[in-house]
Parts: C-alpha cells; sequence; structure tokens
C-alpha cells in the first residue's frame, strides 16, 4: 500500500503586482513522481530553495498541485471532502518548536489536536498519555512548555502529531535549531515511532547524520528529485553530492578522502563503527 | 588586551521566586584577533555571555573591560561599545527590515551619524566582504535566498566597522554548501580585517574547522577553555554536558581503544586522514 504517491507534481508560486496582475512565477516542484509505502523511513535533501518544503506541504494538504495529483494513503488531496481526512493520515512538525506549540501546559497542548477531532475525553486523555511516553516526555506532562529545552519541546511537537494518530508524520528541518543532545533526541524518538508504531516517517533534514538510518533517500535540485537510492547509494557520490550544495556524514568523507590516498576501502561508510572495522580489516590485510 | 571578563555574575529575575542565575564567576580574557568558538547545551548560558558583550544586558555584578576600559564605568559611551562589538543574533534575517538590500546595510553607519557618502562607501565595502555584488543592492530581502538573507544582516554589522564580531548560530538552517559560504566569508574577515571573531555553534565539525579556541559554557559557567584538539579530548566530558567531538574524532579514539599506535588529538577531517595514514605504515 503506497501511504504517499505523487504523479508529476508540479506547484508554481505566483507573485502579483499591485493590480493583481501576475508579476512572475516560480516553479517550486516540476514533475515530482514519488511512491513511499507504508512503514518507510523516508529522507529528503536538497539545498535551500530546492523545492523540499513545498513538497512536504503537499502531503497534508496545506498546498494542493498547480499540476499532477497526489495520493496520501489513496486520497486525492485536491479534494475539499477529504481534507480533514489527509490531516488526520499525515501530521507535520516544523523547524521552530515554539511556533507550534500553544497550550500553557505539555499535557493540554499534546490534547489539542484529538480535541479538534472530536475524539471522546476519556480516550484523549488515554492518547495523551501514550503519546507522551512514546516521545519520552511523560513526566514533563504537568510543566509548562516555556521551561523546556529544544529539544524536549520539540518531541512535545511531536507527541501533539502523534495524538492525532496519524499514519505518516511530515518532519521539516526538526532539529535545525537544536543541540547536539537534542537532535539525538527527536532522531530516536522518530526512528522508535517508525520502527516500534510502525508510522511512515518523511524527514527533510541538511543533517547528513541524521539520514543513514532511513530506508530511502531522495535528493531534490531545482524542484525535482535527482537522486534516489539507500543512504548507502546516494553517499557513495560524494562529489555528485557536493555539486547539489549537499554534504556527506563526516566520517564518509573521511573514508572517500583515505580511498584517495590508496587505502583499500568500500565506498559508501556511513558510521564511525564502519569506518573502524573497515580500517581494522585494511590494516590486516596489509599485515 | 581587548575584552576582559572578570568575576561576572548575572541573575535573572532577582528578588523573585523565578530567580536564576544565568552566569556564574565567568573570568575570561579575550585577545584582538582570536578565532574563538563558543559551544554549550541550550540554556548553558552561552547568548547570555555574548549579550554582556556589547552592553544589552547588564551584569549583576563583576565588570567588564573593553580596551582597558570599565564598561560600567561613569561616563562610558555604550554606543561607541556597540559600534565596536558587532552582535549577529540569531536567525539575523528575522530583523531585515528597510526596502532593499542597500538600504538595510545603510542603517547601522547611519545611526553612527555619519555622512551620507561615507555611509554608502561603508554598505558597499561591508556587501563586498560577504560576497554580494551591486546586481544585489535594490533588490528586496524578501527576493533573497536564506544563506544571502543571513549574508545581507552580517554586512548591516560589518558596516560598522566592528573590532570585535560575535555571531550566534550563523548557520542554522542553511543547506552545508551555504554553512560553508558563510563561515569561509567570516574566516576571511579574520585573516585579512585582523577582527576578533566569536562564533557560538551547535556544529562541534564547524567548530573544529575554524576556531583556534574553544569556550565550553555549562550551567552558567566555564567548562573548559582551550585548543580545539585539547577540548575535543575530553569528549566523555562534553557529551555529559549534553555535547560532543566531531566524529572524526571518535574514529581515532575508536581505532586507539582497539590497540593502534595513532595520533587521538585530531579535530578536522586533513588531520585525521594524516593520522590514520602514518599509524597504518
Amino acid at each position: 500500500m503506497k501511504i504517499v504517491k505523487a504523479e508529476n507534481l508540479e506547484y508554481e508560486y505566483v507573485k502579483l503586482d499591485e493590480d493583481g496582475k501576475v508579476e512572475s512565477t516560480l516553479k517550486a516542484v516540476d514533475g515530482v513522481n514519488l511512491d513511499v509505502e507504508a512503514g518507510d523511513f523516508i529522507a529528503i535533501l536538497g539545498h535551500n530553495g530546492s523545492g523540499k518544503s513545498t513538497l512536504a506541504k503537499h502531503i497534508n494538504a496545506i498546498l494542493v498541485p498547480t499540476e499532477g495529483t497526489l495520493y496520501v494513503d489513496g486520497k486525492d488531496t485536491k479534494d475539499p471532502d477529504k481534507l480533514w481526512e489527509i490531516r488526520q493520515t499525515a501530521g507535520m512538525v516544523f523547524q521552530n518548536p515554539d511556533n507550534q506549540i500553544i497550550g500553557t501546559i505539555v499535557d493540554e497542548d499534546v490534547a489539542f489536536g484529538p480535541e479538534n477531532m472530536g475524539v471522546p475525553k476519556e480516550e484523549i486523555w488515554r492518547r495523551v498519555e501514550k503519546s507522551l511516553k512514546s516521545v519520552g516526555m511523560w513526566e514533563y506532562r504537568s510543566h509548562s512548555p516555556n521551561k523546556l529545552s529544544g529539544g524536549q519541546k520539540q518531541r512535545v511537537a511531536i507527541a501533539g502529531v502523534v495524538a492525532m494518530q496519524p499514519k505518516c508524520i511530515v518532519l521539516d528541518e526538526p532539529t535545525a535549531m537544536l543541540d547536539p543532545n537534542g537532535r539525538r533526541e527527536v532522531i530516536r524518538t522518530v526512528m522508535e515511532l517508525n520502527r516500534q508504531e510502525k508510522v511512515t516517517v518523511i524527514l527533510i533534514t541538511h543533517y547528513m547524520e541524521e539520514v543513514i538510518y532511513a530506508d530511502k533517500v531522495i535528493v531534490m535540485d531545482e524542484g525535482k528529485v535527482v537522486m534516489q537510492g539507500t543512504p548507502r547509494e546516494i553517499f557513495s557520490q560524494v562529489e555528485k553530492l557536493k555539486s547539489l550544495r549537499l554534504d556527506v556524514p563526516q566520517v564518509t568523507l573521511l573514508a572517500h578522502e583515505l580511498r584517495k590516498s590508496g587505502l583499500d576501502l568500500p565506498e559508501g561508510i556511513l558510521s564511525i563503527e564502519e569506518l573502524t572495522a573497515a580500517l581494522e580489516q585494511c590494516r590486516a590485510g596489509k599485515a | 588586551m581587548a575584552i576582559k571578563i572578570e568575576r561576572l555574575n548575572y541573575i535573572y529575575s532577582e528578588g523573585t521566586a523565578f530567580r536564576k542565575q544565568a552566569l556564574k564567576d565567568i573570568n575570561l580574557e579575550i585577545p584582538d584577533g582570536q578565532f574563538i568558538g563558543m559551544i554549550g547545551h541550550t540554556g548553558s548560558g552561552k547568548s547570555t555571555l555574548i549579550q554582556h558583550l556589547n552592553g544589552l544586558i547588564r551584569a549583576t555584578s563583576g565588570t567588564i573591560y573593553y580596551n582597558g576600559e570599565n564598561i560600567y564605568g561613569e561616563g562610558y559611551s555604550m554606543k561607541e561599545l556597540r559600534s565596536r562589538v558587532g552582535l549577529v543574533f540569531q536567525y539575523p534575517e528575522h530583523q531585515l527590515f528597510e526596502i532593499d538590500v542597500f538600504h538595510d546595510v545603510c542603517f547601522g553607519p547611519k545611526n553612527l551619524g555619519l555622512c551620507q557618502e561615507e555611509i554608502e562607501e561603508r554598505a558597499r565595502e561591508a556587501l563586498d566582504q560577504v560576497g554580494l555584488d551591486s546586481s544585489y543592492y535594490r533588490k528586496s530581502p524578501f527576493e533573497l535566498s536564506g544563506g544571502q538573507k543571513r549574508r545581507v544582516a552580517i554586512a548591516g554589522i560589518l558596516a560598522m566597522h566592528p573590532q570585535v564580531l560575535i555571531l550566534d548560530e550563523p548557520t542554522a538552517g542553511l543547506d552545508p554548501r551555504g554553512r560553508d559560504e558563510i563561515l569561509d566569508q567570516v574566516a576571511k574577515l579574520h585573516r585579512e580585517q585582523n577582527i576578533t571573531v566569536i562564533l557560538v555553534s551547535h556544529s562541534m565539525e564547524d567548530v573544529a574547522n575554524y576556531v583556534e579556541r574553544i569556550i565550553v559554557m555549562n550551567k552558567g559557567q566555564v567548562f573548559l577553555d582551550d585548543t580545539p584538539s585539547r577540548v575535543f579530548a575530553h569528549y566523555k566530558e562534553l557529551e555529559g554536558v549534553g555535547l560532543a567531538a566531531p566524529q572524526v574524532t571518535y574514529v581515532t579514539q575508536t581505532l586507539k581503544s582497539q590497540g593502534w599506535d595513532i595520533d587521538t588529538s585530531v579535530t578536522t577531517i586533513e588531520e585525521a586522514k594524516q593520522a590514520i595514514l602514518r599509524a597504518m605504515s
């Protein structure tokens, strides 16, 4: 079952002058075809302005396509009667946690989503408990959100989406404003939701290290999908990624440089453990 | 001797139930021309400390000397200090407000009371320093990419001709190339104009690549203050305070623990590469 399916998706931003006439248009998404299987962990990479966020906003129908079609769990996002179902199927988490938290107490904030959906009261509190536990924030349920760290706030924002029981969560640079610990907390939370609750995850990020656990990586440039594959396939192409204003994890780059210096290492090394193991082998081969 | 901080304390909401000591007994010397990285988890006191350096926050106790003068002394000109110590906030592009790029960069020098000719000269120079040519002058900030907007905001500070440039997470939210462009420009300014740079960052890799000294903040105190290789040698303690070392440091540390005879003081890809090649031969 495809949870998200894009067919020749195009989106144009239209700029109007003072008289309401079209001054210029910008095609932010240009002919994207995409298949996301339910339960997948997908990462989207691309430089600023490559169309990642515009694409992401289609998945819960904040934007609807100018041309082409986007299906979320089989429903066409252009169908206004399906809007609320689509938004319950696909939840979104944004970059700045401060813009997403509205409650004065953590558990009230998380309850906001299901409350709006008309979920019965007992069920709401059951969901709040479950989702706060799933992001590791249950013990903070009676705290004020503005006393939390960035990573904690972002996990509360994720719990707020989880409480609506979406099949799919789209996260648009959720770690851009966080310190290393906060980034680790959020990524661990997202991976657990994916593995244990089988929630489909679509993660947009500029941190290459966060991408290595994804099932599939999609690279965008000028509104088009220009690369697609496993993290290992994508990060084996160091030079191509650099030409797209992107990067690879620091260990991958180190392995790439060592290869260039003549060491017999495989391409597409993704983690510290992989690199040290490969270096051990390399040294044993030499001895 | 440019900046000297002595026994600095800062307490939020003194005398209320919300009293919180944000900075505790800070003693630091920042000589002219250093390139310094400041790291620490969210809430460790980094931003509070840097806002003291140009007088935006006044210490509860303690003293700051700028070029030997006590900035809390009677008759000290805070306006003068703020034109010497430039502070670029997080997401500075949110503070662009003029009709076009050129006017925005002119705003700072205009407030220094300079003549129009000098103002425009400084704006052109500052935009040139951040790599934006005259084709950008008449653009609205809304027409620019995230990285370009941020460079305009930095140019606005440079046009004040600061001797000290403080940047609070200048690369948050930028793509990898945009990040490298901004940091390369800052490094170039540091090299060519010999200005002091204090870079506040959450990216250990960026800090390791650019700075000569790292100040680690934790719970409002200076936790470590040393060269990158010596600071990152304490990677276990850094993890304890919510930070980490660059990935390459972990690679050599792991190899060492597996019995390799290898230099573990590396903090950049180039250093790690050389250390591994040496250990292999």
